[in-house]
């Protein structure tokens, strides 16, 4: 159930409700603490439940030594009323056979807030991909029929791609096809329950193994914000790419310049082929220029 | 996933949903899984109160102690607990695959017991000494049970724990570390000074001692929580005589036994407990 941490109680009427699907490399509460941490959200309640392992620890997203000493525990909720954003940070595994009475209680939840719609970041398991998964991007999308109707295209727009449907029985018949996100954690679960019940939800995953999973939090998030523009990318993650492969690339050609005069030094027939490569002529009679060059 | 060794492993996950439970459960298996979880409900047992108050009535209580663990209990029973001014008035039975709680009436901090005791001069302060591992599906019942037994008006919580200091996640070398030593994790409305330090990120508490941090925190009651990480397991006066500097915190100051009695309880207790883990003739 979600306690306020004042006893007012916020108003989520039209929020966009975000939360993690504890997945393979927790890639999806990554995402949910950087979003948390970039756009800085005031913590305004818990979600208090037993479905949840206990556990308690200070201020993960500290920035001065007063705010450092705030205890958090396994399920908070942050809310950023600006961007009619709210978010449910899970810190913390089920409990064994927890994880259905969790998903009822959450859509409950979801219902009576009268969230506009939820978005359910989760990852999958990079290694049950099929060989068409394998090629182009590892982010995938699904969409609840109601959201589907609500939003129309929008997804075509940004060319995203839709979680493919596997074979029910793969090598027997390929007729019936079932979803199915291994190491999604409850995030099936949790997709066929809203859309039995008419929720608005959209789950976006990324393929992934365990191992340092910041990097693909990162991609989930920058997936998520092509979506919602929660913050603006003053230059584009191709741009940003290039200009530093030039930048790299001619900080390259710079440091091995400067290894010029120390390998040179004692080896002037070194610097006259080299010259020689470089300026793509014969060396020009002993002329101040050539004697400039010849000193360098 | 292919070990090193060659071997052929399922990949550990962090989903914590196994594709397994998936699988639809026929009437039998939902017959075992209910009769185990029966047999894993807790039972709480109190005392009836005086003046033929209800045993059900919640208690009014102004200060509860809760230590978990066997060090954290050999603690309190050494330098706070005595039968003179204290008296038992409530337990807790459980049982799960690590243990089951003893029926005994006179127990060592190595026994698995949850016992409530009440201050006979100040019937509002309670203690709670917890030596058996309450499993993760069992910490909620319990609390529910326990804090639903006690008033929560000027309710201030103290709870002690300890873990091992394998644990503790530290940029410092773990040489250097002054093993055992005390952290502290409080809730928002507790404001009494910490006898020690506040636990640092990006550490966390886990179990029974996390799952009532984290009701007093939801339910706005003062807590505080005093770890103590140690490198040993078992009972240890070192380990316990680490927890000394709370002495002298406010909510145990005026409880606190003759210090040189206590010290010969603890010697007596230890040797009492060795006796019993001796292997040897």
């Amino acid at each position: 159930m979600f306690v306020p941490c004042d006893g007012g109680g916020p108003d989520f009427e039209g929020f966009t409700l975000l939360m993690p699907a504890v997945s393979v490399g927790n890639v999806g509460q990554l995402a949910v603490d950087l979003v948390i941490s970039t756009l800085c959200m005031p913590k305004v309640g818990y979600f208090y439940t037993d479905c949840l392992v206990p556990m308690v620890g200070n201020n993960p997203y500290a920035t001065t030594k007063e705010n450092s000493v705030e205890l958090s525990i396994n399920a908070e909720v942050y809310s950023l009323p600006s961007k009619k954003l709210v978010v449910l940070q899970i810190r913390s595994p089920f409990i064994k056979n927890k994880y259905r009475p969790f998903c009822q209680t959450l859509l409950s939840w979801v219902e009576s807030s009268k969230c506009a719609r939820v978005i359910l970041l989760s990852s999958s398991h990079a290694y049950q991909r099929d060989d068409e998964q394998l090629l182009g991007t590892p982010l995938r999308y699904l969409l609840t029929p109601a959201l589907e109707k609500a939003i129309e295209g929008h997804m075509q727009e940004l060319k995203w791609k839709e979680m493919e449907k596997v074979a029910a029985y793969p090598g027997i018949s390929d007729t019936e096809k079932v979803l199915h996100i291994p190491g999604g954690g409850i995030t099936k679960l949790l997709f066929t329950e809203s859309c039995s019940k008419g929720i608005h939800m959209a789950v976006l995953l990324k393929f992934c193994s365990e191992g340092d999973n910041i990097p693909d939090a990162f991609g989930l998030v920058n997936y998520l914000n092509e979506w919602l523009q929660l913050i603006e990318i003053r230059v584009s993650a191709v741009c940003f790419r290039v200009f530093i492969f030039y930048i790299s690339y001619f900080h390259f050609l710079y440091w091995l310049a400067s290894l010029w005069p120390a390998v040179t030094k004692s080896r002037p027939n070194v610097r006259y082929v080299l010259i020689k490569i470089v300026l793509g002529s014969f060396p020009p009679k002993k002329t101040n220029l050539g004697q400039r060059w010849w000193k360098l | 996933m292919a070990t090193f060794f060659g071997e052929v492993v399922v990949a550990p996950s962090r989903a914590g949903v196994d594709d397994e439970e998936e699988i639809e459960e026929t009437a039998e298996d939902r017959e075992i899984r209910r009769e185990l979880q029966e047999k894993r409900e807790i039972a709480a047992f109190w005392t009836p109160g005086a003046a033929g108050r209800p045993a059900e009535e919640p208690l009014p209580c102004s200060r509860f102690i809760v230590a978990v663990g066997h060090n954290a209990v050999a603690f309190l029973s050494s330098f706070i607990l005595d039968s003179l001014c204290w008296k038992v008035v409530g337990a807790v039975k459980l049982w799960n695959e690590w243990c089951q709680t003893t029926n005994a009436t006179s127990v060592l901090p190595t026994d698995s017991f949850c016992l409530f005791y009440q201050l006979i001069s100040d019937p509002t302060v309670l203690l709670c000494q917890c030596s058996c591992y309450v499993a993760e599906d069992q910490q909620f019942q319990w609390l529910e049970k326990v804090f639903g037994h006690i008033r929560k008006e000027g309710l201030q919580v103290t709870i002690l724990s300890t873990c091992p200091v394998a644990e503790y996640k530290t940029q410092e070398s773990t040489l250097t570390l002054p093993s055992p030593f005390l952290k502290a994790l409080k809730t928002k409305e507790f404001k009494e000074e910490l006898c020690c330090p506040l636990l640092e990120q990006p550490n966390i508490v886990r179990d029974l001692p996390a799952a009532v941090l984290s009701y007093c925190q939801v339910w706005q009651i003062p807590a505080v929580l005093y770890q103590c990480y140690t490198d040993i397991i078992k009972l240890d006066t070192v380990t316990i005589e680490a927890f000394k500097p709370l002495l002298s915190s406010k909510s145990l100051k005026n409880l606190v036994k003759d210090v040189s009695e206590s010290t010969k309880i603890l010697k007596k207790l230890l040797t009492t407990v060795e006796t019993h883990n001796n292997i040897y003739i």
